[in-house]
């Protein structure tokens, strides 16, 4: 019981932390309805940034606070830069462009930065959480309480004034202009709030697991995640992402030794094929009706 | 000038539809097999065996995506999960006694049957959800080819290809090898140029341009999807086998990991969605630039004019690839089959400046 309770928990607050991930893909999606396959290199990018800058004695801190201004700056170009220029174009196109920038980012960082993996410090501490016969990975508890202030605080920030605007853009370009909201500014808003994501996701997963190409492997659940979700649903983004963490966490927990490892990619595989063949557009995605 | 029109009228039906209705395509095409078929008396068996072997193999495999993918426009990115399919089920059939041709059919068939199964999700959605679902099933097979040791031959484990003969003719031979590469890439291309001026091409094409649309014409939009993933997968499954005869001659499951997969969408994209010059092309740029990059920057960095660290120089190959993606989607989406047209176009009205096209 207590095993099942700790991969509970501890599977939970991953969860939670992909859905960190996954939340810079929803933000885009949701303005612009670019699928950002991107994402996993830029909280790769983002990690580096910041390690990179711990590694000049800059407090980690503040560190954090540059690197988060830089892949403000980083989304902002990308969209200007790449995906502008894709309006219009089929879907395979942009799927491809972002999975090119992916790629690209993927031996861009680690080739001129390093590739071993490196360590970011957040002075946490590694000592375990023990609350009865669980112990929680402390590094997780602080990621997922992050991860669940910054979903929060993207529900609250979509009240603003910009966050009115994103969602109108999100809801029509056409309409959006002529009510004379600048559709492109609000995407590029948009894909600078998801660097800031990246960010954040990237420092706490990096202080996990160290700073490497490997963060860049966070896309294929945060996909999952976006899946199960839906792709323009925040909310759908926090349930599923503890979805994902709590599957993924419990069944190799039971499986792994009788199938022989691995068993938390076949996971992460049938979620994206269920939802997709059951409810293709997630649990609170809008459903897209298509016309001739 | 090069393309002379003039004086070319076609009378019959039959000569106007063919292949290639310009004498001057038709001559390059015959050169080009020509060069093909003298290939291993031209160059060194290095060259045979690690570059043009990996191409033509590779251009077999872009062959059967575009064809899913650019002609029935069925997004697909685990085209390599397919391959993988071939190239086991080929080992374990010719294991098992079969001669390596029947292998090569059993191959395709089972691969065929497999990949179906993954056109049934382009029956229920389209566009991402169809690259989510597909890249979702690479990782499913991928997991059970490298946990099931009756297939991959227990985890970490290489599987030779046993010694075997092509119409009587030793497989372990570079040219041998060589030519059943070159004869597969041949049948594949011949078939997608021909499947392209048929019924079941146009249908394909119908799908791909708005399935509902198709649908209101009277295609049967289920029945040309499938088809169109089995026909693709098959050929996939084939190439899978003789990509794990011909070139690898021993098979692990990472030579068709979700790398590879990417890979070949790259090639169908580089090349020209749909285009079958394009995969030629693509393939051979795709193989060909990172290698040619990190031996130009190491011989830079050799003669002393730039400083580059071993990290780097690995690492050179991926920008490369992802850069040469990004650079193609943005300023020719139409592939480097698009860059040829405008070339050929141009000298077919040389000397002077309007083509009629």
């Amino acid at each position: 019981m207590a095993y099942f309770l700790e991969l509970l928990v501890n599977g939970a607050l991953t969860g939670l932390m992909y859905s960190l991930v996954a939340l810079g893909i929803v933000l885009i999606y949701k303005s612009s309805g670019v699928p950002n396959l991107a994402q996993g290199a830029m909280v790769m990018l983002g990690a580096y940034a910041v390690w990179l800058m711990a590694s000049w004695d800059v407090p980690i801190y503040l560190a954090v606070v540059l690197g988060a201004i830089l892949m403000f700056a980083f989304g902002l170009l990308a969209e200007r830069l790449l995906l502008r220029k894709m309006v219009g174009q089929p879907i395979i196109m942009i799927v491809m462009l972002t999975l090119g920038l992916e790629i690209f980012l993927r031996g861009f960082a680690p080739g001129f930065l390093g590739a071993a993996p490196k360590q970011i410090d957040l002075g946490l501490g590694l000592a375990p959480i023990i609350l009865g016969d669980v112990f929680i990975n402390r590094a997780y508890l602080v990621g997922g309480v992050i991860a669940l202030l910054l979903i929060a605080a993207s529900l609250l920030f979509f009240r603003t004034h910009i966050g009115t605007k994103l969602r109108a853009v999100s809801d029509d370009h056409v309409s959006s202009w002529s009510v004379g909201i600048s559709v492109e500014r609000a995407i590029g808003i948009s894909w600078g709030l998801a660097g800031l994501t990246a960010v954040a996701a990237g420092v706490l997963w990096g202080s996990v697991q160290g700073v490497d190409w490997t963060l860049s492997a966070l896309l294929f659940p945060a996909v999952a995640v976006v899946i199960l979700g839906g792709l323009d649903s925040i909310l759908g983004v926090f349930l599923a992402g503890l979805i994902v963490g709590i599957l993924g966490s419990v069944v190799p927990g039971y499986l792994d030794q009788l199938a022989g490892g691995g068993t938390r990619d076949v996971v992460t595989s049938l979620i994206i094929l269920l939802t997709i063949m059951f409810r293709p557009h997630g649990m609170f995605g809008r459903e897209d009706i298509e016309r001739v | 000038m090069f393309y002379r029109l003039s004086g070319i009228h076609h009378t019959r039906y039959e000569s106007a539809s063919q292949l290639w209705p310009i004498p001057a395509d038709r001559w390059q095409v015959y050169a080009l097999l020509a060069l093909a078929l003298a290939a291993p008396l031209l160059v060194s068996d290095l060259y045979l065996t690690s570059y043009l072997l990996p191409w033509l193999i590779m251009t077999s495999a872009a062959l059967s995506l575009t064809l899913l993918m650019g002609i029935a426009g069925q997004l697909h990115f685990g085209f390599a999960a397919v391959m993988a399919i071939g190239a086991y089920t080929s080992i374990h059939l010719v294991r098992f006694g079969l001669p390596f041709e029947l292998a090569l059919l059993g191959a395709g068939l089972m691969a065929a049957l497999i990949g179906g199964v993954f056109g049934a999700a382009a029956l229920r959605v389209k566009g991402l959800y169809l690259v989510m679902a597909t890249l979702a099933m690479q990782y499913l097979v991928d997991w059970i080819i490298v946990n099931v040791p009756a297939i991959s031959g227990g985890a970490q484990a290489t599987l030779q290809t046993p010694r075997t003969t092509f119409l009587f003719l030793p497989l372990h031979k570079d040219e041998v090898r060589y030519y059943v590469a070159l004869l597969w890439v041949v049948l594949v291309t011949l078939l997608i140029l021909n499947i392209k001026r048929t019924s079941f091409g146009r249908a394909l094409v119908a799908v791909r341009d708005k399935d509902f649309a198709a649908a209101v014409i009277g295609i049967n939009i289920v029945r040309y999807k499938l088809m169109a993933f089995f026909t693709s997968s098959f050929l996939g499954g084939v190439t899978g086998a003789v990509l794990a005869y011909c070139f690898y001659q021993a098979v692990t499951p990472e030579q068709f990991s979700f790398n590879v997969s990417i890979q070949i969408v790259a090639m169908v994209l580089v090349g020209g969605l749909g285009s079958v010059l394009g995969a030629y092309l693509g393939a051979a740029f795709v193989l060909l630039v990172p290698i040619v990059l990190t031996n130009a920057v190491a011989y830079l960095a050799g003669l002393g004019l730039l400083s580059a660290s071993t990290n780097l120089l690995a690492h050179i190959p991926l920008m490369v690839y992802g850069g040469l993606i990004i650079g193609f989607l943005l300023f020719e989406p139409l592939g480097l089959a698009k860059i040829y047209d405008n070339l050929r176009k141009y000298f077919l009205v040389w000397p002077f400046r309007h083509a009629r096209s």
